[in-house]
Parts: C-alpha cells; structure tokens; sequence
C-alpha cells in the first residue's frame, strides 16, 4: 500500500468533502455559484468624503466660543451690578470676536465672495444655515451693547441708554450661548461616525471650553475676582470628568481620539485644559502668577482641542471597517 | 414630471468604463489624474468632485468548498459602477445653507453651480462620501443626474452609453420592479447572494440611484444601514440648550458669591 499523498488524505477528510459537497448541492436546475464571504471594505478605501475645512473653522470654534460666553457672562456681570470695568472687558471681547469670526469663516470659503448667500435662506434644520444667522444676530447684539456701555461709562445718561444696553445685553447673552454651541452640533450632526458618536458632548464640552477660556481671558487682563476663580475651577473641574469619560469610554467610533497624531493632540488638549489646570488653580490659588498659569494651560487645551475634533473628523471618514460595522450593529440610530 | 431613477447592475457590468467616459466628455468634468492605484483596473478608486461614475472592480476570493478550489480561477471579479444615490432624504441637500442643492422637478439632488459657496457642510453631510469639493474651483459638485438632458426627454449620458444595459434608466416604480424581478430571476439561476441596494428602511428613505449587487454592500464600499444626519439634530441641540442652561446658571451663581 503506497502512503497518501497528501497529508490531509484520510477517510474523515473524504467524509468531510461529501459533507461539504452536499452543503454546497445546487438548488434546483441551475447549479450553485461560489459565494462570497466577509464584509470587508472596497480595498479599505474611504466610504466618506473627509471634512474640507481649512485651518479658519477650528480657531473659529475657538474665536466664537469665547467671545460668545463673554458676551453671556457680561449680561450676568451687569444684572449682579458688576465693576463696570469688567463689564466693559467682556463685551469688547465679544465685540472683537463678532469682528473675528466672520473674516475666519468666509476665509474658509471655496468662494468668498459668495459669502452673503448664506443669508439668502433659514433652513432650521441646518446648522450651518443657523450658525451664519446666529453670528449675525449676535454681531447685532453685541455691537449696541457694547456701544451704549462705552456711552454710559463716558457719563451720558438718559433713560432708553439703560434699557438699551440691558436689552441688547440680554440679547447677546442668548445668541452668544448659541453661538458658542452650535458649533457642537454642526459636526454632531453630520455623517462623520466619531463626531455622531460624541453629538451630545460637543455642544457642553465646546460650552465649557468657552466659559474657562472666557474666565481665564479675564484673568490674564488682570481681573483676579472670585467669579472668574469659581468659573475657571468649574471649568477645569468638567474638562477633567470629560477627559476621564473619554479614557474610560471607548466606543470604536472614538478609535481617532486614541490613535496617532490626532490621539496625541486630543490627549495633550485634553491634559492642558482638564486635569493639568485644574492642578495650578488647586495648587496655587492664591497667587495671581498660578492662575495666569492656569488660565494659559486651559486656553491652549482648549484652541488644541478644536483642532483635535476636526483631524479626528478627518481619521474618522477614511475608516470605512468602524463605519459598516457601527452601522450593522446599530450604533448609528439615535 | 415623473420620478426618475437609475438602476445600475452589477451583474451585467463589463468594467468598460463608457459611463465615466460619456460622463466626462458630457457634463465637461476635468480629467482626475493619470495615476495607478493598483487595485485592479480601478485608478479611480471612489467618487467624488470630478468622477461622478465610478466603476469598481471586486476581485473576491472564492471560498465556495474544496471541490472547486483546484479547478476554478481562485477569485470571482464583479464590477459595479458606482453613481451619486440621489437620496429621498437627501444628507447634502438639508444640509446646504445657501440653497444650492434642490430636488429637481425629476425628483433628483441637484447642486447649482451658480449659488454654492463653497462653505463644504454638504461633504461632511453625505452619508454614501459623494459629494465633494473642488480644490481648483472651491465649489461642491457631484453627479447632476443630467439635469440638463431630462429637461429635453434624453437619458443621462452613462446610460446612453452603456453597451450591456447595466446601467438602466426609467421612472422611478418602473425600475423598481425591474431591480426586484432581476434578482428573483439572478437567485434562480444560483446567484444566491444576489441581492437589490436600496437603504428604505432607514432614515435615508430609499435611494433614486439603486444598484443589483452580489454579495453584501460593504464589498462595494456601499454603507449598509446609511442615516440622514438631521437625525442627530435633535439630541444635540438637546445638549446644547440643557448645558447652555446649566452654564448661565453657573455663571449667576458665580457673580453671587462674589
């Protein structure tokens, strides 16, 4: 008897291919053609188109969130009767912003000069088509409120002046809290699997970043008031609770905030504007030099962080095997 | 007008390559570079601002079982050639803040190069990456469903070129129809991993440009269960207007205990 010539020769393996033979068995007249297995990708090409924005649109992020928490935080000051001065600071922070962020965003344009077409329709239910109205209503806002308060501090007095500024004020406060998280929502909202995943902490963890980064602006003008302390220490104190969600949690979709160049700056943002400012606020509270130290550390996390969200953007759009298998297991669903 | 649709299928594709070539020399797209990928004869590799048809080739290994392993070539190859899907629920259209993209009286998505700006929202809106920007040009384009052809009762040009019939143009119930019979007649013959590509049952709503496929869709790089991203639009205002809330208060609470 000669030895088989292969090894896998033997009586179950011949068993084993009529097995597989009759599991194969055509059905009906036609016979059966090869099935294909596996849900891999097109040769791991992108399935999604990766976000075009240039650098504007995070430093926008970055612009509009503090000055839209300036804003907000000067109609607080003015109601609780704040010093003056301070009032004056927030609001041309505001201003300034309102000046900023236009120039950044029609910058980003493919055509600048069409920039006012995005005021020929509202779409509610497009954040981009909010978004440009929001920054109009709040340039609207800030500007007066900004005017009559330099005209009140100058000595003019009369009594629509008062009511003026309250109501511009007022206004500014609610288009500058939308201002600053809008954008949340506009790279929440779209088709990009790590920032759906993270919809309904962009808007607060951007809001955040606005208030310690309005706080911290404060105090690097000289503005050493408890208020601006608690704030910053808030700030912090949520930055860190995030920083620590996002290193605990971790959903494929987050794969880009772990990995590469995009993990390294999201963690560094992360560090600076969380735990690592709330260290100097804790450490040295009492001396102006720590918390110009901390408001430093919080703001650059913060500008870090906007920049981190778009290249994970990015990373997140040319993984096509984490979108198909969030979509197969129903993590794409609201 | 009718709703119009494109059925485009795999199974009788030939990889020619006729619908880019009518599409280009039509709507006058600039050439997308002369480079070789080195995945089969797709140099191409996806759509985007000036490939609006995109024919993929699959080279699948074939694991049917061990009697056909030694004789049969050791991959099937299937080609597909991939369009913009003209969404019912269109990502890129709700998104648009200028108005740029319409639903066209043919129920198809059109971006008007007229009025777009630019600003790339509809990119990041498409859950099929169709929609692109133009470096060069610094508008959004994508497949226009020869709008301008429809206008005067001509088919697109893909499909007036195609030579095999894979690419079929109708109103939209008609080929349907015809996708639903294709794929009983393809499983009959054997061809159990046929099957038809069209999203109905999520928040895309079905597509206008539908596709007969073998095999899943993730193969073809086509998203199996793709969303509309309005909606997302409710829990993230949702956070925004509760963490705004939260914030003012926190603010008020700081200027107190001053």
């Amino acid at each position: 008897m000669s030895a088989p010539r292969n090894q896998r020769a033997s009586e179950e393996r011949l068993l084993e291919i009529k097995r597989l033979a009759a599991e194969n068995a055509p059905s009906g007249k036609h016979p059966s053609t090869p099935q294909i297995q596996g849900r891999d990708s097109y040769y791991h090409l992108p399935a999604l188109k990766p976000p075009a924005w240039t650098w504007e649109v995070p430093l926008y992020f970055f612009v509009g969130g503090i000055s839209g928490v300036s804003t907000c935080m000067a109609f607080v000051a003015q109601i609780f009767s704040a010093e003056p001065q301070l009032i004056r600071a927030l609001l041309w922070a505001g201003f300034a912003g309102a000046a900023v962020c236009p120039v950044l965003l029609i910058s980003d344009l493919g055509r600048p000069t069409r920039f006012l077409n995005m005021l020929r329709v509202f779409k509610w239910r497009s954040p981009m088509s909010l978004g440009a109205w929001i920054l109009v209503a709040f340039s609207a806002c800030v500007t007066p409120a900004l005017l009559s308060h330099e005209l009140i501090l100058r000595g003019f007095h009369f009594p629509a002046l008062g009511a003026a500024r309250f109501t511009a004020a007022a206004a500014g406060a609610l288009t500058g809290l939308l201002l600053a998280s809008y954008t949340g929502v506009l790279i929440g909202a779209t088709a990009i699997p790590v920032w759906i995943a993270n919809r309904k902490i962009l808007p607060a963890h951007f809001l955040t970043s606005g208030l310690g980064g309005s706080a911290g602006m404060l105090e690097l003008l000289g503005f050493f008031i408890p208020a601006t302390q608690l704030l910053g220490f808030a700030a912090a104190g949520i930055e860190t609770l995030l920083e620590i969600l996002f290193e605990v949690r971790k959903p494929v979709a987050n794969a880009p905030l772990h990995h590469g160049r995009t993990g390294l700056v999201f963690r560094a943002a992360g560090i600076l504007e969380g735990p690592l400012a709330l260290l100097l606020r804790i450490a040295w509270h009492a001396t102006p030099s720590g918390r110009r130290a901390a408001a430093i550390s919080f703001l650059l996390g913060s500008l870090l962080s906007r920049y981190a969200w778009i290249w994970a953007g990015r990373a997140s759009a040319k993984d096509p095997a984490a979108l198909f298998a969030m979509q197969r297991r129903g993590e794409m669903k609201p | 007008m009718t709703t119009t649709a494109f059925l485009t299928d795999a199974t009788l594709c030939i990889g020619c390559k006729a619908c880019e070539v009518a599409c280009k020399e039509w709507n006058d797209v600039p050439a997308d570079g002369m480079n070789w990928s080195g995945l089969s004869y797709d140099n191409t590799k996806a759509l985007g601002a000036s490939t609006w048809r995109h024919v993929l080739f699959l080279e699948q290994p074939i694991v049917a079982g061990p009697q056909l392993a030694d004789t049969q070539d050791p991959f099937r190859w299937v080609f597909l050639s991939d369009v913009c899907k003209h969404c019912a629920n269109s990502g890129c259209l709700e998104a648009c803040p200028t108005g740029a993209i319409v639903r066209t009286e043919v129920g198809s998505v059109f971006v008007q190069p007229d009025v777009c700006n630019g600003c790339g929202y509809c990119v990041v809106s498409c859950p099929f990456g169709v929609v692109e920007k133009r470096p060069d040009d610094g508008r959004a384009f994508k497949c226009t469903f020869c709008y301008d052809r429809q206008k005067v009762n001509l088919m697109p040009a893909c499909a007036t070129a195609c030579p095999t019939e894979s690419i079929q143009f109708g109103p939209l119930d008609e080929l349907k129809a015809r996708a639903k019979n294709r794929v009983d007649e393809l499983q009959h013959r054997g061809y159990a991993d046929a099957r038809v590509y069209d999203p109905q049952e999520t928040s895309v709503g079905g597509i206008h440009a539908f596709f007969v496929i073998l095999g899943e869709p993730e193969n073809y790089n086509l998203p199996p269960a793709p969303e509309v991203p309005t909606l997302y639009l409710k829990s993230a205002w949702t956070s925004a207007l509760v963490s705004g809330a939260v914030l003012f208060a926190l603010m008020c609470l700081a200027f107190v205990w001053r």
